[in-house]
Order: structure tokens, then C-alpha cells, then sequence
């Protein structure tokens, strides 16, 4: 009987949780008409959010694009096909690396900071005390994080893609002698804005939109001591990652599937 | 009810029959409590006896599981959450840790009620702020970040921020907690001067005794979620209960046991020691 209970009641609060994360999102929705008035928090936030993101997106938009430059040019010079080597590197980027790699990183470097920033400003009284000045803390701590998040990660995954591409070229063209007109227009014949850029934003919307949900949810939600936000941090990084790997693959199926 | 005229007689706030638990365990079984307005009641228990729980129902920032608080004649926990938005625009609160926003100079964060409620131009809100942080005698550390702040003077910046509103009441939580003789001289000075200069209704929820017995007009002492005392200072001071004796006095044992409700100690010992001993690597 033990075992079946404690499985009750992990389930049970599983379901509370997840209650608890939608009705916080209602409620950060909520918030969106005050932010309209005041974008300087939305400014602010975006500059932690995203500028603050761009260097490391940068250097692995780069050392991604550089390795597929590598690793394509090896195995499409086996069939005499290395003038395609950039529709595969700037596919591979735009459909799937650009879009999953960027949400992975971004969990780990911004989406861990929030949870930590919102977790020990609940520790430390810091969200109470703004409810008690009749200041909502989840429209105006929460909101302004969550927009900047939804907003940051489809342009950083544009600029890890974009960076991406550069860095195939740089393998590719620069060490390896593919064709540098090759390598441009069978990227442009090939690259469908439709079916590989379009279908690549709305993957990085969906990541941004899960990831900072997670990352907000789990600072707000923690236990407020030390212990419990850094076991937060913990749980949005890893949640994320399972968000984004799982909604990829359904993502991908949707878009690609026949 | 709208709220009341300033000299009306009546308590600023009204507890009746409230009770609040935690889980299982009863924080406030049946609480009784009238504030009156314009003057210091403290609320004074042992650590652990929901405190600033209190302070958090009568700010609404918890709900009661029975009985009412009434706020300036409105029911707080009736209030939809533009009202009681409203109504804590009324109120001022002083966390025990501050709770300064962190990324934000001392004069941002005084400035913050103003800039979030009113419409006032740049240049009043300085003097508005100016004047409250010379009140706290922290002007000259006005463009100091929190993190850069001694305990005592967070506490008295947070005082400065609680007070921008100009609030009818503002509630202490712990402010002698953890604080040096000099800071708590400075508070224990500074919580009178400004309830009888801004007519405040103040709350302060304590277990320092000395200190809190000495500003307050009237006290209450709760324990075991119930009120065991409640009056004018003089009246709780010299009171003959044990219960407030001991509390007030400072006694190890008496009507609060000095052990945790714990099985006999003989028992205890004889029980571990006919344990085998086995798992004991175990454990290391």
C-alpha cells in the first residue's frame, strides 16, 4: 500500500504544480498591458537577457558551424558532392542546430540566472515586500523577464544560425576549397524561407516560450532558502533541456512529417 | 464599509475568531485583536508563534482558514485585488530583513512607491525623498546600493520607503531582531518619533522584550496561537500570569517547558542501546 500512496502523491503534486505554473502564466500574461506603458523594464530586461546571451551564442554558433563545415565536407566529398556543403551546413543550422542549440544554451546561461535572480528575491523578502508597497511582483518583476525571453531567443538563434553559416564557409571555403560561389548559390537554390527559415523561427519561439516559463516558474515556485534556489537553478536547467530535445522532436514531425 | 475618518474611535484593525494552520498544526486558534488607531501595540510571543504570519494576514498576503481582519472598517480578505491594492497603499510594512530592492540605489528604492503610484515630477519626488531618508538619518547615503548597507541602516532605509506614502499604519516586523545596541537605540528612538509626528498607527511584532515594552502603548502576547494577554503596557507588564511572567521575565521553565514534548529521557536512552549496533558504519 506504502509504495502505491507515495506514487499518489507524487502524482498529485505533480498535477498542483503544473496548476501552479499555468495560473502563474495567466497571471504574467496579465501583466503585458502595464508593460506597454513602461518599456523601460522591458529594455532592461532584454539587455540581460539577451545581449548578455550573445557572446556565448556567438562562439558556439560558430564552433558548430565550423565542425559541420568539417564533418560535411568529409562525407559529401565520398560522393562528389562537396559544392552542396553549404545547403547542408545552413540546413542543419536553420532547421534543427540553430534553434536547439541556442534554447540549451540559453537555458543554462540566461534561463538559470532568472531562476536564481527571481528565487532569492523571494528569499529575501524582496517579492513580498513589493506586494505589500500594492506593486504586483509577477507583472512587474515577471512579466517584463518573460517578454524578453520570448523575444531574445528567436533573434539569438538567428545570430548562432547566421554566425553558424560564416564559420562553415571559413571550414569549407577557407581551408578545404569548396567553391565559395557554390557554397552561396546552392545555399540560396536550396534554403526554403518556407519550409526551413519560417519552420526554424517558430522551433525557437516555442523554446523561448517554454524555457523562460520554466526558469520564472521554478524561481517563483521554490522553496525561498539557499538550498532551495539552488535546487531550482538545477530543475530549470534540466527540465528545459527535456522540454526542448522532446518538443523538437514533436515539432520536427510536425513540420517535416509526411 | 468605506473607510473611516481619521479620528474615528474605532480600532484601525479589527481581528476576530482567527485561526490559521499550517498543515496540522493551529498557528492562531481563535485570535482576538483590536488596533487602535494612532498609537504603538505590540504583538509580542515567542519565536515561532506566526508572528509575521499575523502581519502577513492583516496585510493579505496570507488567508485565514476562519474568522475575519478588518482593515479601516474592510474586510481584507473580502477585498478583490484592486481594493486591496488600494488599501495596502494605506499601509507601510518593515520587513525583518529590509527586503530593499537589490539592484537599485537607496534613493531609487524610497523613490519606487512614488514613481510606481503617483504621477509626481522628478523634482518633488527628490524632496519627498529627501526628506523621508533625513527622517531616518540616511541622506547622506542616499546613493549607496543596498549591498552596501550595515544591517541596522537597511532597516532604517526600508523605515524611509515604508513611510514615502505617507501610510495611516505601518506594521514592524522583528525590527530589534539582530541588531547592534547602537542601531537598536536609533530604532527604538525613531519608531515613537515617527508614529507621534505622523499620527501613525503602528504595529510591531517583537519577542525583544525590554525594548518593545518600552515604546509600546499597548501589548498583546500570544502563545501557543492563542492570546494570553493583551492591554495598556503597564497592565501586561505587571500582570501575574505565569505564562506572561515567564515570557516577560525571560525564565527557562515554567508554563513554557524548556524540553521539546519528547518520551521520557530513561526510555529514550535504554531504546538506543538495545539496538544491535549494526548499522551503525553505516550511518557514518
Amino acid at each position: 500500500m506504502e509504495p502505491l500512496a507515495r506514487l499518489g502523491r507524487i502524482g498529485i503534486a505533480s498535477l498542483e504544480r503544473l496548476g501552479r505554473g499555468h495560473l502563474l502564466l495567466l497571471h504574467i500574461f496579465s501583466g503585458i498591458t502595464d508593460l506597454i506603458t513602461r518599456p523601460r523594464l522591458l529594455i532592461a530586461q532584454l539587455h540581460s537577457v539577451g545581449v548578455l546571451s550573445m557572446l556565448i551564442i556567438t562562439v558556439s554558433g560558430l564552433f558548430v558551424g565550423m565542425v559541420l563545415g568539417l564533418q560535411g565536407f568529409y562525407i559529401l566529398s565520398q560522393f562528389g558532392a562537396e559544392e552542396t556543403l553549404g545547403v547542408m551546413v545552413a540546413a542543419s543550422l536553420v532547421r534543427e542546430l540553430g534553434p536547439v542549440v541556442t534554447a540549451l544554451l540559453f537555458a543554462g546561461r540566461a534561463g538559470s540566472a532568472l531562476t536564481a535572480e527571481i528565487g532569492l528575491m523571494k528569499a529575501t523578502e524582496q517579492l513580498s515586500g513589493l506586494e505589500m508597497m500594492a506593486v504586483d511582483p509577477i507583472k512587474r518583476i515577471l512579466t517584463p523577464r518573460f517578454m524578453a525571453g520570448l523575444l531574445s531567443m528567436p533573434l539569438l538563434a538567428a545570430i548562432f544560425s547566421a554566425i553558424g553559416v560564416i564559420g562553415g564557409h571559413f571550414v569549407g571555403v577557407g581551408l578545404l576549397g569548396v567553391d565559395e560561389g557554390a557554397y552561396w548559390s546552392q545555399m540560396q537554390a536550396k534554403i526554403d524561407l518556407h519550409e526551413d527559415i519560417y519552420n526554424g523561427v517558430i522551433k525557437s519561439i516555442v523554446f523561448g516560450f517554454v524555457c523562460t516559463w520554466i526558469a520564472l516558474f521554478q524561481g517563483h515556485d521554490c522553496v525561498p532558502t539557499s538550498e532551495g534556489v539552488s535546487r531550482a537553478t538545477t530543475r530549470t536547467v534540466v527540465h528545459s533541456a527535456l522540454a526542448i530535445l522532446c518538443l523538437d522532436f514533436v515539432l520536427t514531425a510536425l513540420m517535416f512529417g509526411e | 464599509m468605506s473607510p473611516q475618518p481619521d479620528d474615528s474611535n474605532e480600532p484601525l484593525v479589527k481581528i476576530r475568531g482567527l485561526r490559521f494552520y499550517r498543515g496540522e498544526r493551529a498557528i492562531f486558534d481563535g485570535v482576538d485583536i483590536d488596533i487602535p488607531r494612532r498609537l504603538i501595540t505590540a504583538i509580542m510571543g515567542p519565536s515561532g508563534t506566526g508572528k509575521t504570519t499575523l502581519l502577513k494576514l492583516i496585510g493579505g498576503q496570507l488567508r485565514p482558514d476562519a474568522g475575519t481582519v478588518h482593515v479601516d472598517g474592510q474586510d481584507v480578505h473580502k477585498l478583490n485585488n484592486k481594493d486591496l491594492y488600494r488599501l495596502r497603499m494605506r499601509m507601510g510594512m518593515l520587513f525583518q530583513s529590509g527586503a530593499l530592492l537589490t539592484d537599485i540605489s537607496v534613493f531609487e528604492n524610497v523613490a519606487y512607491p512614488l514613481r510606481e503610484h503617483t504621477r509626481l515630477p522628478e523634482s518633488i519626488i527628490r524632496k519627498l525623498v529627501l526628506m523621508k531618508l533625513e527622517a531616518v538619518g540616511l541622506r547622506g547615503a542616499r546613493d549607496l546600493m543596498p549591498s552596501e548597507l550595515s544591517g541596522g541602516m537597511a532597516r532604517r532605509a526600508a523605515l524611509a520607503r515604508a513611510i514615502v506614502l505617507d501610510p495611516k499604519m505601518i506594521m514592524y516586523d522583528e525590527p530589534f531582531t539582530g541588531q547592534d545596541p547602537i542601531s537598536m537605540g536609533v530604532l527604538v528612538q525613531l519608531i515613537p518619533r515617527l508614529s507621534k509626528a505622523s499620527r501613525l498607527t503602528s504595529i510591531v511584532v517583537s519577542h525583544d522584550v525590554a525594548e518593545t515594552a518600552g515604546i509600546a502603548d499597548i501589548i498583546y502576547v500570544i502563545s501557543n496561537g492563542k492570546v494570553i494577554a493583551g492591554g495598556p503596557s503597564e497592565q501586561v507588564a505587571n500582570s501575574d500570569s505565569p505564562w506572561v511572567r515567564q515570557f516577560m521575565d525571560g525564565l527557562a521553565d515554567g508554563p513554557v517547558p524548556f524540553h521539546f514534548p519528547a518520551p521520557p529521557l530513561e526510555a529514550d536512552i535504554l531504546e538506543n542501546a538495545t539496538q544491535p549496533p549494526a548499522d551503525a558504519g553505516a550511518t557514518l
